[in-house]
């Protein structure tokens, strides 16, 4: 899964990190620091695999007062 | 029949449990000042089920736990301990959570809000002016409102967030406890600490632990810290 800060929440990492991008050169407007997260789930279905994985992002993965979540899969 | 407690009951002193994670480093302050301010304190280390019995008072120290991975006091808020502290604040009991303990007790929910990473992006290590907002807590009982206390902070990630309504219902009902004079990490209203709406819960972001002798700069902390060994006294001695 993939967290970042929530829009409007402010982000300092994201903010040092774009401006040091612009001390470079390149011309970048805002730039968010997040985190991603694998994680081996053992489910037979998608569906299975995405509840336990939205209980994890609710319960310690993410914390949705200030960080939003999306969750991607890679079936094996 | 109202009970009396017993002279024995009257000279117990108020035991305080000192949550320690792997990471915590102001354990040992903190147990300091409690025994200094008439407190017995006793460490339970994270994984416990149970707090001890007989504990009037539970304090969550500050320090790194968890190596601060994921985000500050993420994975000691759901350590096992966790479970009998929210029993037991449940009972009306005093918690205080100092720094990272403060940011531990938002993460499970036991305080409102989020601590994040301070604006100016360094970590702040330094005496600040914080300002008593509230003297309706069982922790501010011994300070005047508008009391400025001078208190140390030492924190990378202490600036207190809540979502506007939440921030306007906690300054009506009077559960912004302290606020900083100045802007100190990017905290919205300044804030240092909050409690929980029954206010047997505070969480501050400065470090009372680390001013309870003038030796140290200022013996501000004491007067917050002597308020919860007070408090927790007021349950060692509350018929069973």
């Amino acid at each position: 899964m993939v967290v970042r800060p929530k829009q409007g929440i402010l982000d300092p990492q994201g903010e040092a990190v774009g401006g040091s991008l612009r001390k470079l050169g390149f011309s970048v407007g805002q730039v968010r620091v997040g985190r991603v997260i694998d994680v081996d789930v053992d489910a037979q279905r998608e569906d299975e695999a995405r509840a336990q994985v939205e209980r994890m992002c609710a319960d310690l993965l993410a914390n949705p007062l200030i960080e939003s979540y999306e969750i991607q899969f890679e079936g094996s | 029949m109202t009970r009396r407690p017993t002279r024995s009951a009257h000279r117990r002193r108020p035991l305080v449990a000192v949550v320690v994670f792997p990471g915590s480093n102001d354990d040992h302050d903190a147990a300091w000042a409690l025994g200094a301010m008439g407190a017995e304190p006793v460490f339970v280390w994270h994984d416990a089920r149970d707090l001890p019995d007989g504990t009037d008072a539970v304090l969550l120290p500050g320090g790194f736990s968890y190596g601060d991975y994921l985000r500050c006091g993420a994975i000691a808020s759901v350590s096992p301990v966790m479970d009998a502290v929210r029993g037991f604040a449940g009972t009306g009991g005093p918690v205080l959570g100092i720094c990272n303990g403060f940011q531990i007790l938002c993460e499970a929910r036991l305080l409102p809000g989020a601590l994040r990473p301070n604006r100016q992006l360094e970590f702040v290590c330094r005496d600040v002016n914080v300002r008593v907002e509230s003297t309706s807590t069982l922790f501010t009982s011994r300070c005047d409102e508008g009391q400025e206390l001078i208190l140390p902070v030492k924190h990378g990630e202490g600036g207190w967030f809540g979502d506007e309504g939440t921030f306007v219902g906690l300054a009506a009902r009077g559960q912004i406890a302290f606020r900083y004079t100045e802007d100190v990490n990017g905290s919205l209203g300044n804030v240092a600490g909050v409690t929980n709406e029954r206010g047997n819960v505070l969480g501050l972001m400065p470090h009372p632990e680390h001013a309870v002798d003038p030796l140290l700069g200022s013996a501000d902390g004491g007067l917050l810290l002597a308020a919860f060994v007070e408090a927790a006294s007021h349950r060692a001695l509350a018929p069973a």
